[in-house]
């Protein structure tokens, strides 16, 4: 395989660059300049789900009322992400950079850093960063204050609307939508939640340009991402790469050469065999030929050693544990599909029985309440449509 | 050394007690205050669960149902420090089970067990947030990545001479 050199980029890491000063910079333009800034970057939301940031503040920002509060969602369960955790420990200034700024936009005076319980570790060093944040704020003369939250150990949590549930003293079930949060959030306030990397975006966007960051990646898929890449490669770890190439650029410079799929997007993302790694780019659907699947970032690379069934097999035992259990179709079809690829495994169905499952997982896309249940379909009929044999025997 | 059933009482109490003096009592504040009561007494039992539903205002099967929902609001008794293994696909690819078994092996346990002398449970989790450096585990707070069988023996005796 060309070993063709994926470009690198430098932006959410760079430390040749003052937070304190792009931050001054940036509070002094107009709030309705930086809402533009960021619309015309066409950055979208860096957690998975991929919601134009810039839209997002600017449905905040519109909303009347004095209490709104700005969320950073550092609950990053999706397996194969490991990102957020790295960004909070080399540069959380600039994560909270990026809150003050999104705090200034909607004219929220409360923020929360909303932690998953996995990076308690992360606590001592946070909170001394929150002191010297606190004292830039003072400095500023800005009235915003950001808090730590600490989650306890729930997958959906990630998942907005469960987070906000979580840090109102509930479950972590999700809420119907809309209202959204922009309208209703925390506390039944207007309220905006960004994943850590994007918040960072919307800083480095101050700091570069738009226009700078919308020439790298493509159409409707502009700027760079950072990519948490691990399995079977010889080099796992974070890199920051352009949005726009192709699997076969991936997997040339990251694979082991012997690569037979690649997760894209998590247990919730999509499986990709060899034979589409040419036609499948890394971005949103719409501005190139062929497939483009989103990511939150992970990038998980399986090679011919691997059975698939043992993957997909991890993957419905992870979904049957994190499933909220508050809809039907999620906690029945969870359990459901576990055991229907291990009686298929057992020979004690029949391989079209893989069908009904294939169905079933196609009926949890259209009825689960959130994103969880509605992409457990993903990763288990991309596994089951192009790895069948290795299901069945 | 054994305290007497009041001061075992007086400290519960004590425990539910700062929590939600600290925090306050609106709803908003119950899963800081369960997270506090949890580090400080190991476990959240039924009756902690029952004091701090009166504390906030709240019913015990509402307080049950927030604590229960979260893997790491334990509700039965473990141990003084706390194994969690993930289990998730890149450290499974990297052998978690071996490091399972090494565990199992040390510490004369199942998973979900504590050892005899109340030191080690031993659970697992889904994913940490450690892909590329896996097999990973959590004892606490503390994560540790590439482990293998060796480094495991190493980190378990480090916790034996503490």
């Amino acid at each position: 395989m060309a070993k063709q050199k994926l470009k690198r980029v430098d932006l959410i890491f760079s430390k040749d660059c003052s937070c304190k000063d792009i931050l001054a910079k940036a509070l002094k333009r107009p709030k309705e300049e930086i809402v533009k800034d960021l619309i015309n970057s066409g950055l979208k939301g860096r957690g998975g789900a991929g919601f134009p940031t810039g839209l997002k503040w600017k449905m905040a920002m519109e909303e009347k009322g004095s209490k709104k509060y700005v969320i950073c969602n550092a609950d990053e369960g999706e397996p194969g992400t490991f990102k957020d955790r790295e960004i909070l420990d080399q540069v959380g200034l600039k994560v909270l950079g990026g809150m003050a700024l999104a705090s200034y936009v909607t004219d929220a005076r409360e923020g929360f850093i909303y932690l998953r319980h996995e990076y308690r570790f992360l606590i001592p060093k946070l909170e001394m960063m929150l002191e010297k944040f606190h004292i830039w704020m003072e400095e500023f003369d800005i009235d915003f204050h950001v808090e730590l939250f600490m989650g306890s150990g729930a997958y959906v949590c990630g998942e907005e609307t469960s987070l906000i549930e979580s840090m109102e003293g509930k479950r972590g079930e999700p809420r119907n939508k809309p209202p959204y949060p922009t309208n209703q959030g925390y506390l039944g306030k207007p309220t905006v939640v960004n994943n850590v990397e994007t918040l960072v975006y919307t800083l480095m966007i101050m700091h570069i340009g738009s226009d700078k960051f919308k020439s790298m990646g493509f159409e409707g898929s502009t700027g760079s991402k950072l990519f948490s890449i691990s399995g079977d490669t010889p080099k796992p770890g974070i890199y920051e790469l352009e949005l726009g190439m192709t699997l076969h650029q991936f997997v040339s410079e990251f694979g082991d050469n012997d690569a037979k799929a690649v997760q894209v997007g998590g247990a919730s993302g999509f499986c990709v065999p060899r034979k589409r790694f040419k036609e499948t780019h890394i971005g949103y659907q719409g501005g190139l030929k062929g497939f483009s699947l989103p990511t939150g970032g992970s990038m998980m690379i399986f090679n011919s050693s691997r059975s698939m069934y043992n993957v997909l097999h991890n993957y419905l035992e992870f979904f049957e544990e994190e499933s909220c259990g508050q809809c039907t179709p999620c906690r029945v079809g969870c359990q459901q599909l576990l055991k229907g690829i291990e009686a298929v495994k057992r020979g004690e169905k029949s391989q079209k029985y893989l069908d009904d499952l294939l169905r079933l997982a196609e009926t949890m896309k259209l009825t689960a309440k959130c994103g969880l249940g509605q992409s457990v379909g993903n990763s288990f009929s991309s596994i089951v449509e192009n790895f069948r044999e290795e299901m069945i025997y | 050394m054994y305290e007497t059933k009041e001061a075992r009482m007086r400290k519960r109490e004590s425990a539910v007690h700062a929590a939600v003096q600290k925090y306050g009592k609106e709803r908003k504040n119950l899963l800081p205050v369960l997270q506090d009561v949890k580090r400080f007494k190991n476990y959240l039992s039924r009756s902690d669960i029952s004091e701090i539903a009166a504390e906030m205002g709240l019913s015990s099967a509402l307080v049950y149902g927030v604590a229960s929902f979260y893997h790491f609001l334990d509700l039965e008794p473990r141990g003084q420090n706390i194994i969690w293994v993930c289990k998730t696909i890149s450290c499974y690819m990297k052998g978690s089970n071996d490091i399972m078994l090494t565990l199992e092996d040390l510490l004369k346990i199942k998973i979900g067990e504590t050892t005899s002398d109340g030191k080690f449970t031993l659970l697992e989790t889904n994913c940490i947030g450690w892909c590329h450096k896996g097999p990973a585990m959590l004892i606490n707070d503390q994560p540790y990545t590439d482990l293998t069988p060796e480094k495991v023996s190493n980190i378990i005796n480090e916790f034996y001479k503490k």
